[in-house]
């Protein structure tokens, strides 16, 4: 029996999005990114194009992370080493992309200076040749100087630069458009406001293929369906031909993920949820796969087994299937 | 999803005689579509026109039931594409397979496994449902031993999973009356197969290659009059599962088509372990309702099944507790007071973590709609005044003698305002609940 599939035609799409720049372009990276571009819902290649698959950013912070033990053993090597740490990143775990996080600028902790600060991304701009997204400490007044201060720097690059958000998006959205790098909206599991936003930093004329959504996402077990479903909503809405719900989406996956009591409690404590080690490895890869159902186009992360998973399964989930 | 009223009204006598205590026909349609009314009350109703209603009004998926009495698990049902338009219903099954190419002993140790298969998170239950048998052997004998082995040693639910109709039959004989899923009538074996199902009243997978054969052999099971069944497409790779399971739900909701109202069976095809467990991940938020899976170690499971939770929850009403004063061990005057939100996620948490630190305390949850911390704070569900009177309420004044009270360290800020309304001492807790018990040492021990 032939049988009548039901295909949904969209009148939109994604908005597509190239991270980083080469030399012809203006930058220094080896290749370029690009993300976004869906006409249909996720991996529904049978109605649509899924032009580009998602991405891993394997995230490298300016000093040592107080990471879980477990976790962090698989950059001992490095991890006083941004630079060193960026490139095992890529050639050993395969990272597509450096999430490279400020958080010893917070002046409530280290306070690193905006020159040592700038430093680091250098060194870290020379060790890999895939794009950079970059991402503050939370403090808002250092955010800006130092995201202003970076955006300089890297002038041409087209990083990525983190967070633009509702009462602090001008500083760093005029950084973006004087030095021509992408931002991440970041808005707080809210649709209208995510909405608003994009609205607001386009008005300062950034154009649309320039901004990356953050949603905020939780951790598995920890709201991660509010932001699933939030997603879902963004990417029927972006299908539809809302312009300011348009454009691809990060996700923290590796933050929300090891920050959860079930990633990193050991199996001493809790002897009926199993080894520690593949539960947390698991944890943060079932964040990312849920997130990829939901629509995700960068994932953050952190462990390199998750990682791998986690690109096995947007190999699967890229191959290609149709009805015709 | 039921029809609309003019829906209804077409298939109405459309008399106007009132006799249902209606005024007219359209009156009583409408009272139908919002299910205030009976069809019984007309009398006039023809008989096409009481089965097309009937038809009509039937659930766009079909609710099947596995296993008997206390364990017996419903499937399908689902009205919804995506869950922010209402929510899931049913949570997605998880099946363990065991092949019967195992000895007793490894089947002994794969069984007592799962058994040790039971987490209890934030307030809740998770479990597996189902143990699939595989009749990897293709032998009649052993599989019936297997199943009957298996049977003997579990209240779960089985599927017995075979093509061979001979193999089948023997084990429904064994484990027929506790209605396990037979899997699967297929091209070939569909007369026997839906023989079988029908004479033991139990549900049956229907394997097809491909959205178009699934379709017509449907038709044959449900023509030759047995309707309790599940659906598998052949599907074995992610990527086209997704594509067929949507489709299969699409056609299903939205152009009622009948062939397709019935739960999905899927398969795990990954041989490393934590691969598999992601393949899972994208059958359970694509519509399957069951899932057939090989780990059987809890690291593996427990984030899975937190996956399954999390979907299935009600997008509008998060899950809460009760606002009151908790009390966690043998409290007396001299105990601890934790105050937290009645958002279950966060109520739990910080109940392990206070139970952790061993010393009898009471915690406090307020009523913030089920919001957590921060959101709660955000939204002005957490706050000081609000705060104060829960304390006056709950009648913890009266329960310590001591005037000190831990709030969350998210909302640090809330301090000096809570000491004015409340009178109480404020003491800020850690940000997490992770950091109550070596906090709580420190402090009170
Ligand atoms: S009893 Fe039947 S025919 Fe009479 S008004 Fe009601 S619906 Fe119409």
């Amino acid at each position: 029996m032939k049988l009548q599939v039901l295909k949904e035609k969209y009148r939109a799409k994604v908005q597509e999005l190239v991270l980083g720049a080469t030399k012809e372009e203006g930058g220094t990276r080896s290749c370029t990114v690009t993300v976004g571009g869906d006409s249909c819902l996720p991996f529904h290649h049978f109605e649509g194009e899924v032009p580009n698959r998602p991405v891993v950013a394997m995230e490298v912070t300016d000093i040592k992370p107080n990471w879980n033990p477990k976790l962090l053993k698989n950059f001992e090597d490095v991890f006083e080493k941004p630079g060193e740490w960026a490139r095992k990143n890529v050639e050993n775990f395969g990272a597509d992309l450096i999430y490279l996080k400020f958080d010893g600028a917070d002046p409530e902790g280290e306070d690193r200076s905006v020159e040592d600060c700038v430093e680091t991304l250098q060194e870290v701009l020379q060790a890999v040749g895939v794009p950079l997204i970059v991402s503050g400490c939370g403090n808002e007044e250092k955010d800006n100087k130092l995201m202003e201060a970076i955006a300089e720097a890297a002038s041409g690059e087209n990083l990525l630069i983190g967070n633009a958000e509702q009462d602090n998006y001008k500083t760093i959205t005029a950084a973006c458009m004087v030095h021509k790098h992408s931002i991440i909206a970041k808005s707080p599991l809210d649709i209208n406001i995510c909405k608003q936003l994009n609205i607001l930093i386009s008005e300062m004329n950034l154009p649309l293929n320039k901004i990356v959504i953050d949603p905020s996402i939780g951790g598995l077990g920890y709201g991660i369906e509010y932001a699933y479903s939030i997603m879902e909503r963004s990417r029927l809405g972006a299908l539809q031909g809302d312009k300011m719900l348009s454009m691809p989406i990060i996700c923290t996956v590796g933050y929300e993920a090891w920050r959860t009591k079930e990633a990193n409690v050991s199996e001493d404590e809790f002897p009926e949820w199993g080894t520690q080690e593949e539960r947390g490895v698991l944890w943060e890869a079932v964040t990312a796969s849920a997130m990829l159902q939901a629509g995700a186009h960068i994932l953050v992360m952190r462990h390199p087994k998750a990682v791998e998973l986690t690109k096995r399964n947007i190999d699967q989930l890229m191959q290609p299937f149709s009805y015709e | 999803m039921g029809l609309t009223g003019l829906e209804i009204y077409k298939q109405l006598p459309k008399k106007n005689c009132g006799e249902c205590g209606h005024p007219t026909c359209l009156a009583f349609a409408m009272s139908l579509a919002n299910g205030k009314a009976n069809l019984e009350a007309c009398p006039y109703v023809s008989e096409e026109a009481r089965e097309a209603l009937d038809s009509a009004a039937a659930p766009p998926i079909a609710k099947i039931i596995v296993g008997r009495d206390e364990n017996a698990y419903e499937l399908g049902d689902e009205t919804e594409l995506f869950r922010h338009d209402r929510k899931f219903y049913h949570e997605t099954a998880v099946a363990l397979e065991l092949k019967d190419t195992l000895s007793k002993e490894e089947l002994e140790n794969c069984l007592q496994k799962i058994k040790g298969l039971k987490f209890t998170r934030v307030g809740l239950e998770y479990k597996v449902q189902f143990i699939a048998v595989k009749n990897e052997t293709d032998e009649v004998d052993v599989f019936a031993k297997t199943v009957e082995y298996v049977a003997g040693k579990t209240k779960l639910p089985l599927v017995l999973l075979s093509e061979n109709p001979a193999a089948m039959e023997q084990a429904l004989k064994i484990a027929g009356k506790d209605k396990p899923l037979i899997y699967a009538a297929n091209e070939e074996n569909f007369e026997k197969m839906t023989a079988l199902a029908q004479e033991n009243d139990c549900p049956l997978a229907v394997k097809a290659e491909g959205l178009g054969e699934l379709a017509e052999l449907v038709e044959k099971i449900t023509k030759a009059g047995h309707k309790q069944l599940v659906l598998d497409p052949g599907s074995r790779s992610i990527s086209r599962a997704i594509a067929d399971f949507t489709q299969i739900r699409r056609l299903a909701i939205k152009k009622k088509f009948r062939p397709f109202g019935y739960p999905i069976i899927s398969f795990c095809t990954e041989t490393d372990p934590l691969a598999e467990i992601n393949q899972a991940v994208a059958y359970i938020s694509k519509y399957a309702s069951i899932v057939v899976l090989k780990t059987l170690e809890k690291e593996h499971l427990l984030p899975l099944l937190t996956w399954r939770q999390n979907l299935y929850t009600d997008p509008q009403v998060p899950i809460r507790v009760e606002e009151k004063l908790n009390e966690i061990g043998e409290v007396n005057e001299n105990s601890p007071v934790y105050v937290t939100t009645n958002f279950s996620l966060t109520y739990y948490s910080v109940e392990g973590e206070v139970g952790a630190s061993r010393i009898p305390s009471y915690i406090i949850s307020v009523d913030t709609d089920g919001l957590s911390v921060l959101t709660a704070y955000a939204d002005g569900k957490f706050e000081a005044d609000k705060i104060a009177k829960v304390i006056k309420k709950v009648g913890v004044e009266e329960k310590v003698k001591h005037r000190n009270i831990v709030i969350p360290g998210g909302v640090a800020v809330l301090k000096g305002k809570l000491e004015e309304e409340s009178g109480w001492n404020v003491l800020v807790g850690p940000r997490e609940a992770s950091g109550i018990p070596s906090y709580a040492k420190s402090k009170f021990a």
